[in-house]
């Protein structure tokens, strides 16, 4: 390839790079860099931002309890969806993947809460917690208990909301170990079978080994989603009561537009991306040195 | 011999009772679903007074139909939806090409660059984007729930992926015929490309069918507002609604995203699992 010809391929390629380059740009980069420098300037006329206060905005946050009962709702709900998902669409995954009757059926009860919007799932969830009428505790109610109100009484509430987030994730982690599992080499059960090993031992020694690098994958795409994803607080609790439900990136939403707090909402929005960064580097170096990439 | 039947029968009694266990599961996961289709197909009375003989009806639907403008809704999320598709089907085919083809300096760290988009989605980012949408004066439109979503990392990746695998030979092929790069593009790697294109495409379709809190923030009026947001605003509870209307009209803003997962699961959970290995 002669000199020019490499010149004029090289201005080819970044031509065809410019429309998302652009795009990327302006919608991705360039609001990750005004959001960290906003963050550093106290609002002046109109919000834009006027006088550099280095860090004190986080020192403000950092004083706020609020903003720590975010995060530690956050860090619950990350903790009591992610494992349970995981662990169900494990389960999922080994139900649909051996002989059983109805699988089509089953598989498409599995996975069919992933196609919905998080908001219809959340309108269908509402008829379960409500108070009085909910299906909840008319059943609670047959069995002679009394109600609870699942999404008014802050020590229930945010379990509430873990549920659903379950019911809506596990399905679609499910896909994921089903093609690893369908991947697996038969030849690994034949020899197990030969040796009379038990189902148990098999799946602890071999199976669960074998999809370390699918846990992961799915790990990061949880951990990413549980700060990410909070269109159902709209629906079921608008972050309450007192922000028992109230997770990191909804906070952003309610501090920039309700109360037009720009400033705590950069703010917080670069915790969340620090947050994001660690999410990633973890991804780039566990889950690359495990061949998932290509 | 005893044991072997004796194992046997241990064997398929843990098999039943496997079957047993994962048609439970199946049936609480799809409960939600069943039940808001009863709620939307019973009179309201009978949301809560579970009876099997309740009488059906439709007037749940009209009655969703007439309180909110889905048919706009509709109208607002297909041209959503398909303008979103087509513009990343454009741009991120011309990026992964460059990608895949062409030297460019420091493609790696542009690449990597690129990736960083699949940590920050444009929602994380609400309060700039929201800034940038306005001063580009998209508020309140189409364009401005779609364009943030546009240049995909996600398909820029599994295009590029896609590209890499093609031989270079055909591209010779193509270029000994007279074919410029673009005619080499859409005429050697566009049609090779298809199961990816079909896969990313259901994904996007899904994930933009389903989006709220960027629409949300970036609509305010009937005009633009896909049904996501429509469904929001619908079945506040301010809006004192009742319950068996709120699921018809959840109902009706699932349906056709519902009916297409029914008719094509295969491929559906195809793509998601193509889009996911990443």
């Amino acid at each position: 390839m002669s000199f020019t010809n490499h010149r004029k391929m090289q201005l080819y390629g970044a031509l065809l790079l410019l429309p998302a380059a652009l795009l990327l740009t302006t919608f991705a980069y360039l609001p990750t860099v005004t959001t960290v420098i906003n963050s550093l300037f106290l609002p002046g006329f109109r919000g834009a931002p006027t006088e550099f206060v280095g860090l004190e905005n986080y020192q403000v946050l950092f004083d706020d309890p609020t903003f720590w009962k975010v995060s530690r709702n956050n860090l619950i709900y990350a903790v009591g969806t992610i494992p349970t998902s995981i662990a169900l669409a494990l389960g999922m995954a080994l139900f649909v993947n051996g002989k059983l009757r109805g699988r089509g059926f089953v598989r498409m009860a599995y996975f069919t809460p992933t196609i919905l919007p998080m908001i219809a799932a959340a309108n269908i969830w509402m008829f379960f917690y409500a108070p009085q009428i909910g299906l909840f505790n008319k059943l609670l109610g047959m069995l002679g208990f009394s109600g609870v109100n699942w999404l008014g009484d802050p020590s229930v509430a945010l379990s509430s909301v873990i549920v659903m987030s379950v019911w809506k994730e596990a399905g679609f982690f499910m896909i994921f170990y089903l093609a690893a599992l369908q991947s697996m080499p038969p030849e690994l059960k034949e020899a197990a079978d030969l040796e009379g090993t038990s189902r148990w031992s098999f799946f602890w020694r071999v199976t669960f080994p074998l999809l370390m690098p699918t846990t992961l994958f799915v790990l990061i795409n949880a951990l990413i989603n549980s700060v990410r994803v909070v269109d159902h607080l709209f629906i079921l609790t608008k972050g309450g009561p007192n922000n028992a439900t109230n997770l990191l990136l909804y906070y952003v939403y309610e501090n920039a537009f309700s109360f037009f707090d720009r400033t705590t909402a950069a703010t917080i929005t670069v915790v969340i991306l620090v947050v994001l960064a660690v999410v990633a580097t973890l991804k780039f170096t566990i889950l690359d040195r495990r061949t998932h990439y290509q | 011999m005893n044991t072997i039947t004796a194992l046997r029968s241990r064997y398929t009694s843990t098999l039943s009772l496997e079957t047993v266990a994962a048609w439970l599961l199946a049936i609480i996961w799809i409960f939600p679903l069943l039940y808001a289709f009863w709620a939307a197909f019973h009179p309201s009375e009978f949301m809560v007074n579970f009876s099997l003989f309740a009488p059906l009806t439709l007037e749940n639907f009209t009655n969703a139909w007439s309180q909110a403008p889905f048919g706009r809704y509709y109208l607002n999320t297909f041209a959503l939806v398909t303008g979103v598709v087509i513009g990343q089907f454009i741009v991120c085919t011309l990026a992964a090409f460059a990608f895949a083809r062409f030297p460019i300096p420091g493609k790696n760290v542009l690449f990597m660059l690129v990736l960083i988009q699949l940590f920050v989605f444009p929602e994380v980012l609400i309060v700039e984007n929201y800034r940038i949408a306005s001063e580009l004066g998209l508020i309140n439109t189409i364009t401005g729930i779609g364009l943030p979503y546009v240049a995909s990392a996600l398909g820029i990746f599994l295009l590029r992926q896609t590209f890499k695998t093609i031989p270079r030979e055909l591209e010779d092929a193509a270029r000994i015929e007279g074919c410029n790069w673009l005619e080499i593009l859409w005429k050697v790697y566009v049609p090779l490309a298809k199961p990816t294109y079909l896969a990313y495409g259901l994904v996007s379709i899904s994930h933009h069918w389903n989006n709220f809190i960027w629409p949300l923030v970036v609509t305010n009026s009937v005009e633009s507002r896909p049904l996501t947001v429509g469904l929001g605003v619908f079945s506040a509870p301010e809006t004192g609604v009742n319950w068996a209307t709120v699921s018809a009209a959840t109902l009706l803003s699932i349906a056709p995203l519902l009916i297409a997962f029914l008719l094509f699961q295969r491929q559906f959970v195809q793509s998601f699992l193509r889009a996911g290995i990443r």
